[in-house]
């Protein structure tokens, strides 16, 4: 009976790993320079809701956010409609106009993205289009999802 | 007498953890990326109105009025729609292929006007636009696929093939203040 030999391997195999952090380093400062942290605590619920004829914003500097959604009360309770701009709840709607007004002599081409709420009420964007008109912010985005069909 | 020092071991700085702590970090940040691209339906809000300039006359037979009330209904021209018939109706209006005396005169006059209820749910409202600018893209793609050959989206940006095809059906739509 023949006997079936091992063969041994010439010399001894190995993945050269004295590159590996370097390839590490290279992914880190990727995600490093991509990485873009919250930067607002939302303080009302924007669940948003889906369109299928939707375009996507390339320039993120561009936007500026404006949250409208029922305000999150402490004990996971939902409270009446709210608008936040930045960190804070804006309580009178009027002030919407000189803070936008002062947003968009930073950046002349502003992109206002409102972020609704679907279960919210048209009342209250049209209170604050209202405003966005008077400080002459006319470019706006409804924020939405992608249908998923 | 001078005693000869021993001679010191070189100082090396371990090198091997190197890797260990870059792929802490890098898990970190993978973990806290987002890379979410901002999408959404984008819009240009009309200018407001002074009081004593009066808006410019529309013939009637270019508008159609588009009524979202509280409980989502739609109503286009005095007459009941479901959300599904909203985009071949606009089509309709806004090509007017039979050329109706009530339909639009020319693509480019049509103007779509969106009226809501304080009340009106905003995903309803986010549904209708969709819908009226679906029929936007569609007519433009259509042009754009009779012009060029190629679907409007792939016209190059603000090269002059998109200007026509945007001219040709500009994105006239008016969002109408909610009566109450």
């Amino acid at each position: 009976m023949a006997h079936f030999k091992k063969k041994n391997a010439g010399s001894k195999q190995e993945v050269p790993t004295s590159a590996m952090p370097d390839v590490v380093f290279m992914l880190l400062f990727f995600f490093m320079v991509t990485t873009v942290l919250r930067e607002v605590t939302l303080q009302v619920r924007v669940n948003l809701t889906q369109a299928e004829n939707i375009e996507k914003i390339e320039q993120k500097r561009l936007l500026s956010y404006v949250y409208i959604g029922p305000e999150r009360l402490p004990g996971n309770k939902l409270g009446e409609d709210k608008v936040q701009i930045d960190d804070a709840i804006i309580e009178d709607i009027g002030a919407i106009r000189t803070l936008m007004y002062d947003k968009l002599r930073e950046q002349p081409k502003l992109i206002v993205s409102l972020r609704v709420d679907e279960n919210s009420q048209f009342g209250l964007l049209t209170d604050v289009q209202e405003e966005l008109k008077q400080a002459s912010t006319f470019r706006i985005n409804y924020s939405t999802r992608r249908e998923a069909n | 007498m001078l005693l000869k020092k021993p001679k010191r071991e070189s100082a090396e700085i371990n090198g091997s953890s190197m890797a260990d702590i870059a792929f802490l970090l890098l898990i970190f940040f993978l973990v806290t990326t987002t890379i979410n691209v901002d999408t959404g339906i984008g819009l240009v809000l009309p200018p407001p109105l002074e009081d004593d300039v009066e808006p410019p006359p529309i013939k009637e037979r270019n508008l159609m009025n588009i009524l979202v009330n509280q409980e989502g209904r739609i109503v286009m021209d005095e007459e009941f729609y479901q959300l599904g018939e909203v985009k071949a109706r606009l089509i309709e209006f806004i090509k007017n292929p039979t050329a109706d005396p009530n339909l639009a005169e020319t693509p480019d006059l049509a103007i779509v006007s969106i009226r809501t209820q304080r009340e009106t749910p905003y995903r309803i409202y986010v549904d209708m636009l969709d819908e009226v600018m679906g029929a936007y893209k569609d007519l433009r793609d259509e042009a754009s696929r009779a012009n060029y050959g190629v679907p409007y989206g792939a016209l190059e940006e603000d090269s002059p093939q998109q200007e026509q095809v945007k001219d040709m059906y500009p994105k006239k739509i008016s969002i109408a203040e909610p009566n109450e």
